[in-house]
């Protein structure tokens, strides 16, 4: 008989058993999917469809205007009439009503790149789930220390790297799926497609939501990874969650936003990926625009994903 | 292979750098022992178990698995080792079948080997009936056993086992002993369990350390710790009001007598022996016996006189307690 046992776990191996693990609790779990989803669609549902802000710009919102007719001296005309010009304020006000529904379309061309407020605000709800998806999902781990199950995993040969990974991989694949039906959804609901969309557009919405992902649930596994309870970095999530959400182009243009809330979009990912996405989806591609969010969502990636791993690789044996 | 499976050498673990846990502990288990580890709550089993299993790593000393380091060839030691832990870990929404194969994956046995072990572990532990129904469902003894194949799928040389009868009924405990046995006549393992069910120890283990804030106070087989106590208890009273202490200490292998109000606490070597000696001895002097009884040591009392008497408060962390709550709560739902 052989000392050494005849097997030994590849990183590959390991990584894809504990993955699927995590897949297929969250599959059989229909409710919490459903939750998931939900959330999302009645947010797109409440903010996009009853924040209307196109509305606002409807000849009705300028309340019943009464001009009074307007009466000039016929020597202004041009030619000169004799005695005086009267112009009836009823097609006066027909007029304005006109212009400021032209200048309505206008505004919401200029303010959030697509006419409809809608389309802009459904894709801002896909970086929120991916957000909220990439933070919660790493938070299993607390769990997984909590029932033994990290121990037993650490007891055996598969490498610690497939152990920190197969988290990331998790959070990430969720937040890809959910990404997807959400823009399905919405794309029900009427969501107006940039004419340029085609389906590799599609593959740069999943490497730009990859990266976030990566990097937000590398962070927050090497938050929860030393919890020994749920609550703290339930806590944490909702304490910055609104923070991100808001201080960030995905429910408002950044450019009307007071400059210290600007300084921090600026440096919120999650600006950079709903950016990427709208690029991507609604708006006429820039592609220098779209270069330039994907390189800070690899650099964010890189950096937090380096960093978790790291300490998280610190404290997976204490 | 050495015949010294496992080798510690003062293992010490201490937490937050002020409790200490496990206190530069030293012991050998030899090739096919069941090597018990006794102790009260909080007396360091557990962490020397983790430590050995290289799940915690220790701050002094180490140990040695079939000759491997349990730090510096680690990944080796945890492809030889098995483990059953104190806590049910698997995981509840998957099925047994799939939680074995997941086992299997971590040890990176390949599926076409993996799948026909499994399937023969579910049968030696009675579960192939409901090897494709959810954990949920299962009761605290299936769950055990289910923990029990999961330890077994690599086929370890070692097997480590964390109070492995915790929170089951008395015929649950019974019948997952046997399994255990079974498993281990099957597979010629060493195993190394902790448990403070000292009769188990008593009926399983060949021997037995107690440990008791962090260090190991006596090592032995069941039977010399018992006789360590210096052997049997006979109590007798006699019909007649005279002290016969000195002629009972003149019958051969006593060792101490105490009168206790004409009840005679007599300490003797092997007492179903030295008992008729002492009646013999008495009747010959006119003496009548009206009352004996023989008790032998239990490792209760090996215990008791080894940890002190009182109970213990949990000195184990709020994260151990909380799991072995857990555990408790599962295995009765």
């Amino acid at each position: 008989m052989s000392s050494t046992n005849e097997y030994h776990p590849s990183l590959l191996r390991g990584l894809w058993a504990l993955t699927v693990r995590e897949l297929k609790k969250w599959l059989k779990d229909p409710v919490m999917l459903l939750m998931f989803v939900l959330q999302p669609v009645i947010w797109m549902g409440l903010l996009g469809k009853s924040m209307n802000i196109k509305e606002m710009f409807s000849p009705t919102s300028l309340g019943n205007l009464t001009i009074e007719n307007i009466t000039i001296p016929g020597s202004m005309v041009n030619p000169p009439v004799s005695g005086v010009v009267v112009i009836p304020g009823v097609l006066i006000a027909q007029q304005l009503q006109q212009i400021f529904s032209n200048i309505g379309t206008t505004v919401m061309q200029n303010t959030f790149g697509v006419a409809d407020y809608f389309s802009f605000m459904a894709v801002g709800m896909v970086s929120m789930i991916v957000m909220t998806t990439a933070m919660f999902s790493g938070m299993s781990i607390v769990w997984d220390r909590r029932l033994g199950f990290l121990d037993k995993v650490i007891s055996t040969p598969v490498p610690r790297t497939a152990i920190i990974f197969s988290k990331v991989l998790n959070a990430t694949l969720r937040a890809m799926f959910q990404a997807t039906i959400i823009l399905a959804l919405a794309y029900m609901f009427g969501l107006q497609l940039s004419p340029n969309f085609t389906l590799l557009n599609m593959l740069g919405v999943y490497a730009a939501i990859l990266l976030l992902g990566i990097g937000l649930s590398s962070a927050f596994l090497a938050f929860s990874i030393r919890s020994t309870r749920m609550e703290r970095p339930m806590q944490i999530v909702n304490l910055i969650m609104m923070p991100l959400m808001f201080a960030s182009n995905t429910f408002f243009p950044t450019t009307l936003m007071p400059p210290w809330i600007q300084a921090i979009a600026h440096v919120n990912p999650l600006t950079y990926l709903t950016d990427a996405l709208r690029q991507l989806i609604i708006l006429p591609l820039e592609v220098s625009v779209l270069i330039t969010d994907f390189i800070y969502l690899s650099i964010f990636a890189a950096v937090l994903s380096i960093v978790g791993i790291m300490l998280s690789w610190r404290y997976l044996t204490r | 292979m050495t015949e010294e499976v496992i080798k510690a050498e003062g293992l010490t673990k201490v937490f937050n750098k002020s409790l200490v846990a496990v206190n530069h502990i030293s012991f050998t288990v030899k090739n096919g022992e069941v090597f018990g580890f006794l102790g009260p709550n909080g007396a360091g089993k557990t962490t020397t178990i983790n430590m050995l299993i290289t799940v915690l790593k220790p701050t002094e000393g180490t140990a040695s698995i079939l000759g491997y380091d349990i730090i510096k060839n680690a990944n080796t030691v945890r492809s030889l080792i098995g483990v059953v832990p104190q806590e049910y870990t698997a995981d509840e929404d998957l099925t047994g079948y799939e939680n074995i194969m997941l086992c299997a994956d971590l040890y990176g046995i390949p599926r076409k080997v993996s799948r026909k072990r499994a399937l023969e572990l579910l049968e030696l532990v009675e579960l192939t009936q409901f090897k494709d129904k959810r954990v949920e469902t299962y009761s605290g003894g299936m769950r055990r056993r289910l923990e029990l194949a999961c330890g077994l799928i690599n086929r370890p040389k070692v097997l480590f086992l964390d109070e492995p009868t915790l929170g089951l009924d008395v015929q649950t405990r019974a019948a997952t002993w046997d399994y255990i046995k079974r498993l281990k006549k099957e597979y010629g393992m060493t195993l190394f369990m902790t448990t403070h069910y000292l009769e188990e120890a008593d009926a399983l283990c060949n021997r037995i350390a107690i440990i008791d804030h962090g260090k190991i106070v006596v090592t032995g087989s069941p039977g010399e710790l018992k006789d360590s106590l210096g052997g049997d208890i006979i109590t007798l009273s006699i019909k007649e009001n005279t002290d016969v202490s000195e002629l009972i200490r003149s019958v051969g292998h006593i060792k101490e007598v105490k009168n206790e109000n004409g009840a005679y606490k007599i300490k003797a070597e092997s007492g179903e022996v030295t008992g008729p000696l002492i009646i013999e001895a008495l009747r010959r002097k006119g003496y009548t016996v009206t009352r004996l009884s023989l008790t032998e040591p239990t490792l209760n009392e090996v215990y008791m006189e080894y940890t002190g008497k009182s109970m213990r408060d949990t000195e184990e962390s709020r994260e151990a307690f909380r799991a072995h709550r857990i555990t408790l709560r599962r295995a009765r739902a």
